[in-house]
């Protein structure tokens, strides 16, 4: 701040001087209250959440709320299928994007020659728009009678919901993961390469770790897109509020995620009833496991080693 | 004494660009030699001719021969990676890899399955280190950060990570560049003792430095080879004018 102000002053005739503070006072102000609001915000709509749901948590026994039995028609709101639900479908989800996308971002940042990387990259930014809706119809008519056909008893199942959520959220890991291979600096594959590692040695042993708390930061935010997604599920995942058996069939039977769950329910509940605030509660849970996995991530760049990378990157 | 490298006809492009133009050249074994020139004449282009890295880069084309012990690093059969086990390089910029000195060091050793055992590896790795001159400044700290270390340090370990794979020659562009005048003169103490094992080939805009450290010089042009001689002769008395006139302008 002291730093800009005298270059400034150095650059500038002494009678602009002043203006050019004002307009950086202006500037530091809008951005302090951005910065501000959108705390004040998450946490405005965190106290709203509790408002709301808190009644589901005191009115109801904790061991009720996370039962196995989901029916609010019977006041039955055990939360455990739809964790189970929301569970199998991210598990399958970050199970098939994961490899997917970073494979992808190491061929197009790494491998592929300029010409095709320059196909690729438009084409998978507007992956990332086409509108979740539309994927979920395309899930559903196309994708659910090719499960069926292989053997699943319905086509709407937890593995439709994680390959439409895998598909999601590659462009997210794509894209990120390639920024973050390109941030690595040139010199560490030229030494690799120099001392004799062929180029898959010195994208397997340099370039990935270095690289590492972006690749992790790719992962989460893909992660994030495809907890948080709701229609494209609802239409696929056949949306039946049972704990999953498990066993190998996991993944081929229908589930309900929580937010199917909250989109679905919502409309057709009194407001202030018990399920009302429980569907609330189910926002909370949510909220929390988001902000768990944003923790994790941040653990997971901090940790010891990668910081020393980061700074590599800027040698 | 033997030729290590001897380039013949050799030319190299980029696209169209003519980088190098028809060189002959013999690199002496177990010798120092110093490359310099001003800046773009192709010093760091021929550098990374002799061991292949511009291969790396797109659109380059080579024309001529380059033997390596007698082999041409050129003709179609050979195989680059290996033939950068045995002609490693050194960059003009320090650049450990974001891992322990340790891990730096085992890292050659490690991709060409040299050292199967750990204590080979610890061998191995202490030898390097001990090679490079840095042992005695980080043997308690084999596990800390590469990225830790001053630049001098750096380097050093940058050369201690060539030397692991057992090279038949060290490439180094500019190794010092990066570098302040005591950590140069320590790089260049090494270098002399590393000559007894290895042929050196250097790049350096310093005269003073190729002076010191060199046995022998060539001075390169606009992508030609103007002279080339021992170092005192080049330096006492050189043949062509413009190699005169670069040494006599850059030291008055
Ligand atoms: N990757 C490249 N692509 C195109 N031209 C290059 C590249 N690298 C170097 N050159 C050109 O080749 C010439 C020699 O460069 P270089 O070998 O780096 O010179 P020096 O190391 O002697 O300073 C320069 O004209 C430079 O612009
Ligand atoms: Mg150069």
């Amino acid at each position: 701040m002291a730093v800009v102000q005298k270059s400034s002053q150095i650059d500038a005739p002494t009678d602009a001087t002043s203006q050019t503070n004002w307009g950086e006072w202006f500037i530091e102000g809008v951005i302090k209250v951005a910065g501000i609001s959108s705390i004040v915000i998450i946490g405005l709509i965190f106290l709203f959440l509790l408002r709301e749901g808190l009644p589901a948590f005191l009115d109801i026994p904790l061991r009720q709320l996370f039962g196995t039995r989901w029916y609010p028609i019977e006041d039955a709101f055990g939360m455990a299928p739809l964790l189970a639900g929301s569970l199998i479908v991210t598990v399958g989800a970050v199970v098939i994007a994961l490899p997917l996308g970073l494979t992808t971002a190491i061929y197009m940042g790494e491998i592929a020659p300029p010409w095709q990387r320059e196909i690729l990259k438009p084409i998978i930014e507007v992956l990332a728009g086409i509108p979740s809706i539309v994927l979920g119809f395309l899930g559903w008519i196309a994708l659910a009678p090719l499960i069926q056909r292989l053997g699943a008893p319905t086509g709407l199942t937890a593995f439709t919901g994680s390959l439409i959520l895998a598909y999601m959220s590659l462009p997210t890991i794509i894209s990120i993961a390639e920024d973050a291979l390109y941030a690595v600096p040139k010199e560490y594959r030229g030494g690799a390469l120099a001392i004799g590692a062929t180029q898959w040695q010195s994208i397997w042993r340099v370039v990935l770790p270095a690289a590492r708390p972006g690749l992790v930061i790719a992962v989460m935010l893909g992660i994030g897109r495809a907890i948080g997604e709701t229609m494209a599920v609802m239409m696929v995942t056949g949306n039946a509020a049972n704990i999953p058996s498990l066993g190998s069939g996991i993944f081929f039977q229908p589930v309900r995620t929580m937010t199917a769950t909250i989109a679905a329910e919502m409309g057709e509940v009194a407001q202030g009833s018990l399920h009302y605030s429980t569907l609330f509660a189910i926002g909370i849970v949510l909220f929390v496991i988001s902000f768990a996995i944003n923790w994790l991530a941040g653990r997971l760049v901090g940790m010891k080693g990668m910081r020393r990378s980061r700074r590599g990157g800027m040698l | 004494m033997n030729n290590k490298i001897e380039v013949r006809e050799f030319s190299f492009y980029y696209g169209a660009f003519q980088a190098l133009k028809n060189l002959y050249l013999d690199i002496r074994e177990n010798a120092i030699t110093a490359l310099i020139g001003p800046s773009g004449c192709g010093k760091s282009t021929f550098l990374r001719c002799l061991n292949r890295m511009n291969d790396t880069i797109r659109g380059t084309r080579a024309e001529g021969q380059v033997f390596f012990d007698g082999r041409d690093i050129y003709a179609p059969a050979v195989d680059v990676v290996e033939l950068r086990q045995h002609i490693g390089m050194v960059f003009q910029r320090p650049n450990p890899f974001p891992q322990s000195i340790y891990d730096n060091v085992a890292f050659g050793p490690r991709v060409v399955g040299m050292a199967a055992r750990r204590s080979e590896l610890d061998r191995l790795v202490q030898e390097s280190l001990e090679g490079a001159a840095l042992w005695d400044e980080v043997k308690h700290r084999l596990r800390d950060s590469a990225l830790d270390l001053n630049p001098g340090q750096q380097q050093r370990l940058c050369i201690a990570r060539t030397i692991a794979v057992k090279p038949k020659v060290i490439l180094m562009d500019e190794p010092c560049s990066a570098l302040d005048p005591v950590a140069t003169l320590s790089v260049e103490d090494l270098m002399r003792r590393l000559a007894q094992e290895y042929t050196i080939v250097i790049v350096t805009h310093n005269m003073q430095q190729a002076a010191r450290a060199s046995h022998y010089t060539g001075f390169f042009w606009l992508g030609e080879l103007v002279e080339f001689n021992t170092t005192e002769n080049l330096f006492s008395a050189p043949k062509a004018p413009l190699t005169e006139a670069y040494i006599t302008g850059r030291r008055g």
